[in-house]
């Protein structure tokens, strides 16, 4: 650390570690480093007057004046009389603001390099770096920005030029990210640079650089960092061992807390985890919060949010633009109106500059957020006040007060108006000139008379500082342009009268009098120079520019969710009475001819003949079928970024439940094929896989409210092939098992440490570091925990069902179950259920003998049995799945029927609610056209608590108005072209489908096909 | 083997087989036709959309003699009496690996992609192993011929139909070396790895230039009879000038349709579409230009987020609407004993049920060039038909109870029917 020599303001309360106590004074640079030479120190004390001072937002003085005194700022707005000493600076018409404040940047410390490669690498267990470091390289808070950070001229220049005098500066790599640093804009003068060495601590969902291979997936990323929660807690309490990552990991415990993600559902899970611990992150977006906006607001967290909006997409070429989702358009539309959104919300942000493509559209798009409805007041504080106080350091910089930073910036007019010009940046009391202020205006008409032209008019139009000119003789009023160059006081100027082969050249200054008079030499063809002037006659009258229509601000509504078919306004459930349809109850009653079903308040009311109902909504069923909707016992749709943490034999720490994604569009095209429940499970790259999690197709609804609610939990287990890693080629040959004996050994010794933890972490005597992976596994022990396990061929499956047996737990269900048909009568001795394929086979070894009459031959050893998918396309036919079982084996309809319902129901312990047509059951219906196994039935409607959230007749209309409100989007695209926008290609950007062997997020195209 | 014991039928043959067929080993291609046989009181699709209920059909040495309601039907030694039942056209897989791989992920089994880009002279009929488990199954649900046709690279090599009931490849082959397979080069979509469509594009066309390259180089070639030396790329072409051989383009992009067509036109070929996942937005064009389509498995994904979600059920009718010869295709091999439910769903989803029919039997004869011979039940075409007791389109109702492959008798039993004979043994229920 560095010695320190001023103090500004009040210290901070003492907190408790003597590092970050340092961390807070503001450290003088340069004072211990010796001088060459004579030493040169000056007053350095100003007054600035005259000016429009914005103090901060909402407080606005005219005729202001600031004073500076070295660093500081000595007085705003106090006493008029400047006191001796100070040197007097002008700002007549000017303006004065803050500087602003990036809340996020990564100014002055090197980029992260993307550590995973797209092959096959070879697995790395544990930390390759040297040192007293935590197991994970995705795990490094011991890294400090400012021990990277050196300032950067040129980079700090592009900041200051647009207004910025501080930034929090960022090491951007990955889980766990050690501290950032608060440094001004001074650029080389690191040791003045540096305001706070460490003032906020920072996380991710990105592992970054590291080349541990846990985590692969985002679920694992949370996992792994919920986890070190827990170890720091318990590295806090012990003394047996030193680490470095966990020592630092609560060292910064105490600062505030960053979160750095790139989509909306990632800033839900990112609360999700720091409400968990208690903290209170301040999140940073990816720009599309309005997709959620009632759960942002939910979270009370702050954010801060880029200016990143897409570019206008070139959709001259009609194939191309074809390629565009309407998410896509849409969100095109709507980012810019992202700030406003967040304004009208009431939730607190910083805007920040990182994420933009070029910095220089930092202010076009500030305007344009500003123009899409988000108030001058609130842009301003969101990169003053606000990430001063986000970062903690409201007592330095944010506004203009005695004793902060004199870090301002002189302006030409209203900071977000159009056309301002941002003169001066004064960071820590240095003077930067951003844009040179001219010596006066000069603008006007002048009067003057030249040698070979004639009398003429001069008239200089523009900006200040970007001047335009045109001439004109008296007798003659066709202009011409006159090229003109102002360096302070000089000026140049050339114009070649139209019509003529004469040209002028002017070389000129301006006088000080006023009205201002030009004087200086006029150059001609023929050599001559002669004396010119020009006087002041009048001052310049701009033309109305013509004021563009604004057309951009009709903007297209939200929908929820944010994809093809989501609604403007989330459907909901009303009483519906579904007349004289042939119901399949799948209870005693059977299959009743000409039944009515009777849905109040989300359940099911009333199932009979001649049923009524005040104000239900009647529907015609004659001819249809109506049953329970589907269940899915083994899916893995509507889920992000991952649906493996392969990486280790045993996660059973990771969970489905924190990476629900609302927004996939497979959650509509299930409904449409009278899916209601899906139990999404984690993949079955190794033998304790994570923790599942059942989810109702409530689609247009936030990842929370999908959840079942009330189920118990689960957890996928998974034999075979894919455990033993045999099928992923030469890179994937060190971790342990990679042979089914080893598989068995796994589990032995999972369950062993398990049971010791359970004994230990029951003492509750703090000893006992609180671990995530075990605590699943006791809950298995438990009973609390239910086991779904991905199986094959039957020597594994017996072989898990002896190591349950021995070691105290039980297997629920056993999932693909290929060769259940092989020792159906073992399964069904224990009460364990099976879900498997109806009839795939031969897509690998361990299938040769998979045959489409295992659920038969199951069903009718007594094992209960469903047909599951594991495949988005698959499971929107389910219902011609269970068919097969009539084909293959000849299950009765009936029976087949509860395949895909009633059974996995009960599999998944949801029977008292769901699977079958009952009074007091969720009401989970689907209307089909025909008998809902012959494979010409269609979902005409799904039902799901009620809400009808798939209907073939309105799924028309949708896709007709969403058709239409397409071609309203390319139309406005069109527009911006022609108005001269830059515009990108269009990308395609389809949603992600996952298999249970899908490993990596970005293997996804090579694992899309087959299990 | 249920479904087969339930089976009324005169013939007593068919006991001995069930007595004695207990492996797969034992399941023999059936021997040829030597006299005649009746089918009658079935409902016969016919295959080119009509149908005759309570039909007869009459099939000797082979081929169909009489299909009708019985009036004038020559009289036989044999008769089946199929009242009640369907009678189809064997259902025709095209363009699939079966026979070329046995297991997906066991390297040693996989015989279907060479390395390479341009494999014109690379035959399938020699790599299609008769002794597949799989093959068995597929007959079982009504597929008893295939277009077994290799993949990857740029000219992926020929593709042959083959019969699925044989001892080696020699007997299976009905069609030889039909087709030359070309994947059309494309922009792929890429979430890793090469995401630029820019550099893509030059890749795009420098392979279409090999392709351009190529064609004009066989032309010449095979202008000669005897050329000085022998090429073995372009020898394949021989018979694609010559008309007896097609060439199969492997392409969904609607741009890419349009390019394709074109630039074989101006090659002289009239090529079939294989995949076509935009037919539906180019069905004009390829309607004037009489492009017939292989389209990809209605049991799909919407390729786009905002395609309606059913479009993959209803493409078939889409394009038999705007006049387009459509035939399913379907992915990978042992899934190929689905095909039946492809034409099933296209029938849901508004396709006339007959014409839902024909774009797995007469479409796909006429696509693959074998209609002369198969693909309907018509007098003078080979006896490829089989006995369904319900529809067939229909997982309810596809229970195949006999099968005949040129009149000759196969055996229905599969791998999967033994080993579920072996577990109903062990659990007693039988």
């Amino acid at each position: 650390m560095f010695k320190i020599s001023l103090q500004i303001n009040t210290m901070r309360k003492l907190l408790p570690f003597c590092f970050l106590i340092l961390g807070f004074y503001l450290l003088k640079a340069q004072e211990t480093f010796p001088v060459n030479g004579s030493h040169d120190k000056r007053p350095k004390k100003y007054a600035f007057v005259n000016a429009t001072i914005v103090a901060k937002a909402g407080q606005r003085a005219e005729k202001g004046t600031l004073l500076v005194n070295d660093k500081l700022i000595e007085a705003v707005n106090g006493d008029q009389k400047v006191p001796p000493g100070y040197i007097t600076i002008d700002l007549e018409g000017k303006y004065i603001y803050p500087s602003l404040i990036d809340a996020f940047s990564t100014y002055g410390v090197p980029e992260s390099k993307e550590g995973r490669s797209f092959g096959r690498a070879p697995q790395v267990l544990t930390s390759t770096k040297n040192g007293a470091y935590g197991w994970n390289e995705a795990i490094r808070p011991e890294t400090r920005a400012v021990d990277a950070f050196t300032g950067d001229t040129k980079e700090a220049e592009q900041l200051k030029k647009i207004g910025f005098g501080a930034v929090q500066t960022v090491l951007e790599d990955g889980i766990a990210r050690g501290s950032s640093a608060l440094v001004s804009l001074l650029g080389a003068e690191d040791n003045e640079a540096v305001l706070v060495a460490d003032v906020g601590a920072h996380y991710s969902f990105d592992k970054g650089s590291a080349k541990t291979s846990y985590p692969s997936s985002l679920m694992g990323s949370i996992a792994l960092l919920r986890q070190t929660y827990y170890d720091a807690q318990w590295y806090g309490q012990q003394q047996e061992e030193y680490n470095m990552s966990l020592e630092a990991f609560n060292k910064w415990q105490n600062l505030p807390q960053f979160f750095e993600v790139n989509d909306v559902l990632d800033v839900l899970r990112a609360d999700k985890i720091a409400k968990e611990f208690s903290k209170q992150y301040v999140i940073k977006t990816g720009g599309n919060d309005y997709q959620r906006i009632k759960e942002i607001k939910a979270t009370g967290a702050s954010l801060i949010v880029p200016l990143n909006f897409p570019k206008a997409y070139d959709v001259d070429d009609p194939y191309e633009a074809d390629k565009l989702s309407l998410a896509q358009l849409k969100h095109w539309e709507l980012a810019p109106a992202n700030p406003s959104f967040l304004e009208k919300a009431a939730v607190p942000f910083a805007l920040t500059a990182s994420g933009l493509d070029n910095i220089r559209s930092f202010w076009p798009n500030l305007r344009k957020a500003i123009q899409f409805g988000l108030s001058e007041e609130t842009a301003l504080r969101s990169l003053t006040e606000i990430p001063a106080q986000l970062l903690g350091v409201s007592d330095k910089i944010g506004t203009l007060e005695k004793g902060k930073l004199a870090n301002f910036i002189i302006t030409s007019d209203s900071l977000f108006k159009e056309g301002n010009i941002i003169y001066e940046n004064w960071i820590q009391g240095e003077k930067f000139i951003a844009n040179n202020v001219s010596t006066g205006d000069i603008r006007g008409e002048y009067a003057t008379a030249i040698e070979g032209y004639g009398d003429a008019k001069l008239v200089i139009g523009g900006k200040s500082g970007k001047y335009e000119a045109h001439i004109s003789t008296l007798k003659d009023t066709a202009q011409t342009k006159v090229n003109i160059n102002v360096d302070g006081d000089l000026l140049t100027m050339s114009f070649n009268p139209k019509g003529t082969k004469s040209s002028f050249r002017i070389s000129a200054y301006v006088t000080n009098e006023k009205p201002v008079q030009l004087k200086g030499d006029l150059s001609k063809m023929d050599g001559d120079v002669s004396p010119w002037s020009a006087t002041y006659s009048g001052a310049y009258v701009a033309k109305p520019k013509k004021q563009v229509k604004n057309k951009s601000l009709d903007l297209g509504k939200v929908i929820y969710p944010f994809t093809a078919f989501g609604h403007e306004e989330s459907p909901t459930a009303t009483t519906v009475l579904l007349k004289n349809a042939t119901v399949w109850t799948n209870e005693s009653a059977g299959i009743l001819q000409g039944a009515d079903v009777l849905l109040v308040d989300g359940k099911i009311k009333g199932v009979g003949k001649g049923l009524s109902a005040a104000g239900a909504k009647v529907i015609d069923a004659t001819g249809k079928h109506v049953t329970a909707g589907i269940i899915d016992e083994h899916s893995h749709i509507a889920i992000s970024r991952g649906i493996n943490e392969g990486t280790q034999s045993v996660t059973s720490e990771v969970r489905i439940a924190d990476i629900i994604n609302s927004e996939d569009v497979n959650i509509y095209r299930q409904l449409a094929g009278g899916v209601t429940t899906s139990h999404i499970l984690h993949g079955s790259a190794n033998a304790i896989g994570g923790q599942s999690q059942l989810i109702k197709l409530r689609w247009g609804k936030a990842p929370e409210e999908l959840k079942f609610g009330g189920s118990d939990g689960f957890i996928k287990f998974a034999l075979g092939e894919n455990v033993k890693q045999s099928n992923w080629g030469e890179a994937a040959k060190i971790r342990f098992p990679q042979t089914r004996m080893g598989v068995e050994q796994v589990y032995v010794d999972a369950f062993t440490r398990a049971k010791e933890y359970k004994v230990n972490i029951n003492k509750k005597d703090g000893k006992t570091r609180r671990d995530l992976e075990l605590d699943a596994l006791v809950e298995i022990l438990d009973k609390k925990r239910f086991i779904t396990c991905h199986s094959y061929v039957q020597s594994e499956i017996n072989m898990l069902m002896h190591v349950a047996d021995s070691l105290g737990f039980k297997i629920n269900t056993f999932t693909h179950i290929l060769e259940g048909y092989k020792l159906a009568d073992r399964m069904a001795a224990r009460s364990i259920a099976g879900a498997t394929f109806a009839d795939w086979w031969a897509y690998k070894m361990e299938v040769q003998e998979a045959i489409p009459y295992n659920a038969y031959l199951m069903e009718k050893q007594g094992v209960v049995t469903a047909i599951n998918s594991d495949d988005a396309e698959m499971a929107r036919r389910l219902n011609q799945e269970a068919a097969k079982v009539i084909k293959y084996g000849g299950l009765s309809e009936e029976e087949a029927w509860k395949l895909v319902t009633l059974n996995p129901a009960k599999m998944l312990h949801v029977d008292n609610r769901v699977g079958s047509i009952k009074v007091g059951k969720d009401a989970d219906v689907v209307v089909w056209s025909d008998n809902p196994l012959s494979i010409y039935a269609k979902a005409e409607k799904t039902f799901v608590d009620g809400v009808k959230y798939w209907d073939g007749e309105e799924d028309e209309k949708v896709r007709s108005s969403q058709k239409k409100e397409k071609a309203r989007l390319i139309a406005k695209l069109i527009e911006e072209k022609g108005k001269g926008s830059t515009t990108q290609k269009a990308v395609e950007k389809p949603t992600i489908v996952y298999h249970c062997e899908t490993l990596l997020e970005e293997n996804n195209d090579d694992f899309n096909h087959n299990q | 083997m249920r479904t087969i014991l339930k089976y009324i039928s005169n013939i007593t043959v068919l006991v001995t087989f069930i007595i004695t067929a207990k492996a797969q080993p034992t399941i023999y291609p059936a021997k040829p036709q030597t006299g005649s046989i009746s089918i009658k009181g079935a409902t016969i699709h016919v295959g080119n959309g009509q149908i005759i209920s309570n039909g007869t059909l009459v099939f000797e040495k082979g081929k169909i003699t009489y299909v009708g309601d019985g009036n004038g039907a020559p009289s036989t030694a044999e008769t089946i009496d199929a009242a009640g039942k369907h009678l189809y056209p064997g259902f025709i897989a095209p363009v699939t690996n079966l026979g070329l791989v046995e297991i997906e992920a066991v390297r040693a089994t996989v015989d279907n992609t060479e390395v390479g880009d341009n494999n014109a002279h690379v035959r399938a009929l020699i790599a299609y192993n008769t002794d597949s488990k799989v093959i068995n199954t597929l007959r079982s649900n009504g597929i008893i011929l295939a277009q077994v046709t290799p993949e990857g690279g740029l000219i992926t090599g020929q593709s042959s139909v083959v019969q699925l009931d044989a001892w080696n490849w020699e007997d299976a082959a009905y069609k030889k070396d039909d087709a030359i397979h070309v994947n059309w080069p494309t922009v792929k979509y890429a979430r890793f790895g090469n995401t630029n469509s820019e550099e893509q594009k030059e890749r795009v066309i420098k392979e279409r230039d090999v392709l351009n390259d190529l064609l004009t180089d066989a032309k010449a070639y095979c202008s000669v009879d005897k050329p000085v030396v022998f090429n073995a790329r372009l020898e394949a072409f021989r018979n694609v000038f010559g008309g007896l051989k097609k060439v199969m383009v492997h392409v969904d992009k609607k741009n890419d349709m349009i390019a394709a067509v074109q630039f074989f036109k101006r090659h002289a070929i009239k090529p079939v579409i294989v995949g076509g996942a935009d037919a539906h937005l180019v069905s004009s064009f390829l309607k004037e230009n009489n492009i017939p389509v292989i389209i990809h498995q209605a049991h799909s994904l919407p390729a786009k987020d905002d395609d309606d979600v059913n479009l993959p059920y209803k493409q078939a009718k889409v394009l038999t609407d705007a006049g387009i010869l459509v035939a399913y295709g379907m992915d990978g091999f042992w899934q190929q004993r689905n095909l039946p439910f492809m034409a099933g769903t296209a029938a849901a989803f508004g396709l006339e049920k007959e014409k839902a029919l024909s774009t797995i039997t007469l479409n796909t004869a006429k696509i693959l060039g074998i209609d002369k011979t198969t693909g309907s039940l018509e007098q003078g075409k080979d006896a490829n038909l089989f006995i369904s007791s319900g529809d067939a389109l229909d997982m309810k109702g596809n229970k195949i109870e006999k099968a005949f492959i040129v009149g000759r008798d196969i055996n229905l039993n599969n791998l999967h029917k033994q080993l579920f004979e072996r577990y109903e043994y062990k659990y007693g229920q039988k």
